[in-house]
């Protein structure tokens, strides 16, 4: 199944449109909400994972909103976790919602990257300063 | 007959490679499949462990003299100002003091990381100049090999048993037990559990002054009982505090430690704190013993308090128990509520097999205490004047 993970960004304007009822309806697109700030009269940023279509269904959704206003940038942010230096305590794992950080079976921390939905909670949570985003 | 050993007899089978020593997690099916009596006659020794914050943490520092000498009134290392307010070149770095420059990223906690991990660190120092001492001013490096004595002295280590924090307000709270989500996001705990030392010997029979421990990589002893020592604490049916109880106040040389068991750690909004590996042999002396080490998780009970309550006394939730805590998710009121540790049980589990290890080949010995821990009252709040 084709995926892909979109930051969103939405002038005030367009806050008031249901654009992603377009992406559902026209183009057949699964939509994740996985961070969302919308507030009227701002900027509206959402991040989300987009499936089902193929890659090109998704392609033509991201260039339906593209018409429409919204600048599109990649999921670029990731956060990068220093195993070396870890002491696997688990302070983080006190934060993170979507479980991409587990003490496991024998207490060690263990980072799926797959399930990180970059909420970053976890950068601040860390007492050795060993989980950082990076661009 | 029951059988009793001593400390000379299992310190005699240490020397001869005779010992048997099991960690804290270890023992515990032991006992379950062959009851105390055999368990007694097997096992010498059980080595229990823990990795966690340990604020009340610190270490003495002794420079030597300079020439002309100095009476070092104010100290800085690495920025971070030191207590020099005792002998000429003497010093006291706190874990938790900030640096002036640094502010909550470097503070007392990295001076003696870096201190063990082989750096040298920015002494400076100044004074009003005596006559035995005209010097008034000091900046140089120094690093471990340069100083005559460097021992950590912690007024408070290895809690015997600690909170469980929750938050019941509508905003993040970042606290020393780290960060906590709203509305009872999670509930933080902080304590190896069935390896911690002091819960496997709840009343303090073998850990007491002069106990010999593993200290972060290295030896050191119980000093005194530690700050906040609260032997009172109300307890379980197993005589185990259902939250903070006994502590230890732990002496050390710093040469001989490892950065992998002394971690500086940065608490977000919190401030520094120091991660300090302890580990604890507990001797087998009789059957009293073993009932004690067998102790787990099931067995010890935590106090749910909520962290959102600004106040000395905050509310008490109710109790869990650490194989709940450990399982990632209690129910407190109808509601499920993820946790999450602050200590390192991994850790934790390797202080407790080093230090086995240590035992078996003949390197590490165990102490009787010279003097029992007190068992008395609690701690005092301090009152304040209107």
């Amino acid at each position: 199944m084709a995926k892909k993970r979109v930051v969103l960004s939405f002038p005030p304007e367009l806050t008031e449109k249901p654009l992603t009822y377009h992406l559902v309806k026209d183009y057949d697109l699964a939509i994740n909400i996985l961070k969302a700030k919308i507030i009227p009269g701002e900027e509206g940023s959402l991040v989300v994972e987009l499936s089902n279509g193929s890659m090109e269904k998704i392609k033509e959704g991201l260039d339906f909103l593209v018409r429409h206003g919204v600048s599109i940038d990649p999921l670029s942010k990731r956060i990068t976790l220093e195993e070396e230096d870890c002491i696997h305590c688990g302070s983080c794992t006190a934060v993170c919602n979507s479980g991409a950080l587990k003490i496991n079976g024998d207490g060690r921390l263990v980072f799926d990257r797959d399930e990180c939905i970059v909420c970053e909670l976890c950068v601040n949570a860390c007492p050795m300063k060993v989980i950082k985003v990076t661009f | 007959m029951a059988v009793t050993k001593t400390y000379e007899e299992i310190n005699e089978k240490i020397k001869s490679g005779k010992v048997v020593v099991v960690t804290a997690e270890e023992i515990i099916p032991m006992v379950e499949a062959e009851g105390t009596v055999k368990v007694l006659e097997k096992v010498d020794l059980v080595t229990t462990a823990t990795f966690g914050p340990m604020c009340s943490s610190g270490a003495f520092l002794n420079f030597g003299h300079s020439d002309p000498p100095i009476r070092m009134t104010k100290v800085w290392l690495n920025d971070v100002p030191a207590y020099a307010g005792i002998a000429a070149v003497d010093a006291y770095i706190g874990a938790t003091e900030g640096g002036e420059n640094q502010g909550m990223t470097y503070g007392g906690a990295h001076v003696i990381e870096d201190l063990i991990s082989g750096k040298k660190v920015r002494l400076r120092a100044i004074s009003y100049g005596t006559d035995c001492y005209p010097k008034k001013e000091i900046e140089t490096t120094v690093g471990l090999e340069d100083l005559n004595q460097a021992y950590l002295f912690n007024p408070r280590n290895a809690y015997q048993n600690y909170s469980v924090a929750v938050n019941s307000t509508d905003r993040i709270y970042h606290t020393y037990m780290g960060t906590l989500l709203p509305h009872f996001g999670n509930a933080n705990y902080s304590s190896a559990g069935e390896l911690s030392p002091l819960l496997n010997d709840p009343k303090y029979r073998t850990i007491g002054i002069g106990t010999k421990v593993f200290l972060a990589g290295g030896e050191g002893y119980v000093a005194w009982e530690g700050t906040q020592h609260n032997p009172a604490q109300q307890r379980n049916e197993r005589g185990i505090p259902v939250s903070n109880g006994g502590t230890l106040a732990l002496i050390g040389d710093l040469r001989g430690m490892k950065r992998d068991y002394l971690r500086a750690a940065v608490f977000h909004n919190y401030g520094i704190s120091l991660y300090v590996g302890v580990g604890i042999p507990i001797p087998l002396l009789d059957e009293e013993m073993v009932r004690y080490v067998s102790v787990s998780n099931k067995d010890i009970t935590a106090t749910v308090f909520d962290y959102g309550i600004q106040r000395r006394s905050k509310p008490s939730l109710g109790t869990v128990n650490y194989a709940q805590l450990q399982s990632g998710e209690i129910c407190m009121n109808g509601k499920k509520i993820p946790t999450a540790p602050i200590s390192s049980l991994y850790k934790a589990r390797k202080i407790a097999t080093e230090l086995k290890e240590l035992i078996q080949n003949g390197k590490f010995t165990i102490t009787a205490p010279v003097e029992q821990l007190p068992y008395r009252d609690g701690v005092k709040p301090l009152r304040e004047e209107v």
